[in-house]
């Protein structure tokens, strides 16, 4: 089927699903700039673009397999690898991010756990010396 | 498991993965996928952590399934608390007391923990006892703790049957 013969209804749904999925990935970017410290600009990229980019995928799944025959898959392949990495690299600078001390917004409940786990880290390291 | 296919789950997926890949279902595709999906855990195999086995396929799609709606909750979720003032944010860290005891369901608990509303984890502690967890809005620290284990542990505790 050719790009310009789409059905209206289809071009509809296919529009509503890009700005969707276009609209949570800017909030996440707002999410970046506006948050107060490292481990809350954590979860805007770990959560908003997962949908943002979640609603783009899928716009081009309906869209590559209505214009060309047969289904396109690539895009569940794109979804799975994302849905694996995003929270292990998260993880991973989570981590990076208490050993570093960095600042913690003030009236974070709890900040002393920070302290504990450098605690904990350090007396690993120092054992581990001969 | 027979000596030709150590790990049946792995090989399928692979199989699945190598045709996703290249989006055919041709013959010489699928011939060259079930190559790959015999040869490579046959060399993996001297790799390979004995690990839980999933005990009950319905257990994973019902979990599937509420990971997805909840991710979707926890974006607009988000989205909303980023959109709102700054001032009534309350992050925090929780420690959270796991029951889980091998290595792969922690994992994916860690891994879910991250996906969905608000909560990232952070660290595991050596024993692997606790997880630390960065809450971006808290309300009720106790309350919270109680709904991930009821909501994902328990789920995944049944699964894997530990």
């Amino acid at each position: 089927m050719n790009l310009n013969e789409l059905p209206l209804w289809l071009e509809i749904l296919l529009s509503a699903l890009l700005l969707l999925g276009g609209l949570f990935v800017l909030i996440g970017a707002i999410g970046l700039v506006r948050l107060p410290d490292f481990f809350t600009r954590l979860h805007a990229p770990t959560k908003a673009s997962t949908l943002g980019l979640g609603a783009i995928l899928l716009g081009s799944m309906v869209l590559v397999s209505v214009s060309h025959d047969g289904v396109s898959l690539h895009e569940l392949l794109i979804t799975l690898f994302l849905f694996i990495t995003a929270p292990v690299s998260a993880h991973m600078m989570c981590r990076a991010a208490l050993h570093q001390r960095l600042k913690i917004a003030p009236g974070t409940r709890n900040g002393e756990y920070q302290g504990l786990t450098l605690a904990r880290q350090q007396e690993r390291d120092s054992s581990r010396l001969p | 498991m027979s000596a030709l296919l150590p790990m049946p789950f792995f090989s399928l997926v692979l199989l699945l993965v190598w045709l996703l890949i290249n989006n055919s279902l041709a013959f010489g595709q699928i011939l060259l996928g079930a190559v790959l999906a015999v040869g490579l855990p046959l060399l993996l195999r001297p790799m390979h952590v004995p690990g839980p086995r999933v005990r009950s396929l319905h257990g994973v799609s019902i979990y599937l399934l509420r990971l997805l709606r909840d991710i979707v909750v926890a974006n607009f979720d988000v989205a909303k608390l980023v959109l709102s003032s700054r001032s009534k944010l309350r992050p925090g860290f929780i420690m959270y007391p796991l029951d889980l005891t091998d290595d792969l369901p922690i994992t994916l608990l860690a891994s879910t923990i991250s996906l969905t509303p608000g909560t990232v984890s952070a660290d595991l502690t050596d024993d692997k006892r606790y997880l630390l967890i960065h809450v971006l809005d808290m309300h009720d620290e106790a309350s919270l703790i109680e709904e991930l284990k009821q909501r994902y542990e328990r789920p995944l505790q049944e699964i894997f049957a530990c």
